[in-house]
């Protein structure tokens, strides 16, 4: 994961920014395209970031702003049709191997990967999907839905009252096709075999399907729906 | 009864451009189905306009499938915005089917994606500035 990536981000406002440090900071170079012209100068000063002003799903734009040479392009702004011919013109004209638009109408991730975008994420999908698993976020770190939500993979911390802390994984009993892939103890990372016991703030990375995701979080943490 | 060269035509997009054609079709014994996000915009279409008009947002998918997009024959999106059109074109046409699907854009730069995409394109400004350019004849025409 440390290979170096040329990032396109098309965009604004504090996520934008966050995105860029964050990217910045791990090494990856980023280029920002934003139509505000005052943003720009602002996020100029501040991030070690290329800046181009403009609208994100003008062709010339999108090559002035070098995305013929970007591996990823993340197209950002509050609107579901810019984000969608951002991530056509990168694709078709600049053979941009990967682009993610975020939609704000849920129906658009499905409509999104049909018209060629790599992944389409909406808030609004996450957030229900997290509500409706009807775990508490206190315990699921973070989860992430792959393959069009047919398997997702789940974060989840062990607390003081999981009623797996302190049993081995065979003795849990997880339903079949749900996997630990990977315990963090102490911020190390440890491949988990049956007979491993598991202990109080552990993290695990759970892979599950969703017909069994609430029975394994319920094994793991005791939380119910 | 129903004239079996009825067609019904979804237009996006209820301006100058939209209403022009929805005030041409319907007339014409076609079904039409109008969708603006601006309720005053529906003053534009006339007395002889006997089709339907809805009120809502294009670029949300549900008011796509309102406007029976998946029965029409043609879908024209006419809005002022090149994206608003290309996104709901495309959708026209790749989820719902639609045989003939028509963006206005005016983004030249655009129609190669349109192209790749299988949506048709008007360019109103080209469009006009050809017919004017051809009759002053500063070109030879070939």
């Amino acid at each position: 994961m440390s290979r170096q990536m040329n990032i396109l981000i098309v965009g604004g406002g504090k996520p934008v920014y966050f995105l860029t440090r964050d990217f910045s900071s791990k090494g990856h170079r980023v280029t920002i395209v934003n139509h505000d012209r005052e943003e720009c100068r602002r996020l100029t000063r501040k991030l070690p970031a290329t800046v181009v002003h403009g609208e994100g799903s003008d062709p010339g734009v999108l090559k002035e702003a070098g995305a013929s040479a970007a591996d990823v392009v993340l197209a950002v702004t509050p609107h579901d049709e810019t984000n969608l011919v951002i991530c056509q013109l990168a694709e078709l004209s600049y053979k941009v191997p990967r682009t993610l638009a975020l939609v704000n109408d849920p129906e658009h991730e499905t409509v999104f990967q049909k018209l060629g975008v790599t992944t389409a994420f909406s808030i609004t999908q996450i957030l229900v999907a997290m509500i409706e698993q009807r775990v508490s976020y206190r315990e699921i770190v973070s989860m992430l839905p792959v393959g069009e939500g047919k398997v997702n993979l789940t974060e989840v911390v062990l607390d003081s009252g999981a009623p797996a802390a302190g049993k081995t994984l065979m003795e849990i009993g997880l339903p079949e096709d749900c996997l630990v892939a990977v315990i963090l103890r102490d911020d190390r990372p440890l491949i988990p075999r049956g007979a491993t016991m598991l202990k109080q703030q552990d993290r695990l990375v759970l892979m599950t399907l969703p017909e069994n995701h609430r029975e394994a979080i319920r094994l793991l943490t005791g939380t119910t729906g | 009864m129903k004239d079996p060269k009825s067609k019904l035509a979804v237009i996006i997009g209820c301006g100058r451009l939209g209403s022009y054609i929805a005030n041409s079709l319907s007339p014409a014994g076609h079904d039409v189905v109008v969708v603006d996000n601006r309720e005053e915009a529906f003053e534009a279409l006339s007395s002889e306009f006997s089709g339907f008009s809805i009120e809502g947002d294009a670029t949300e998918f549900d008011v796509l499938k309102q406007a029976h997009t998946d029965r029409a024959d043609f879908f024209v999106s006419a809005t002022a915005s090149d994206d608003v059109n290309l996104m709901a074109a495309q959708i026209a046409k790749k989820v719902f089917g639609v045989a003939r699907a028509i963006a206005r854009i005016h983004n030249t730069e655009k129609h190669s994606l349109c192209r790749d995409m299988g949506i048709e394109t008007v360019n109103p400004t080209k469009l006009v500035g050809d017919i004017v350019i051809r009759s002053l004849q500063v070109f030879d025409e070939t």
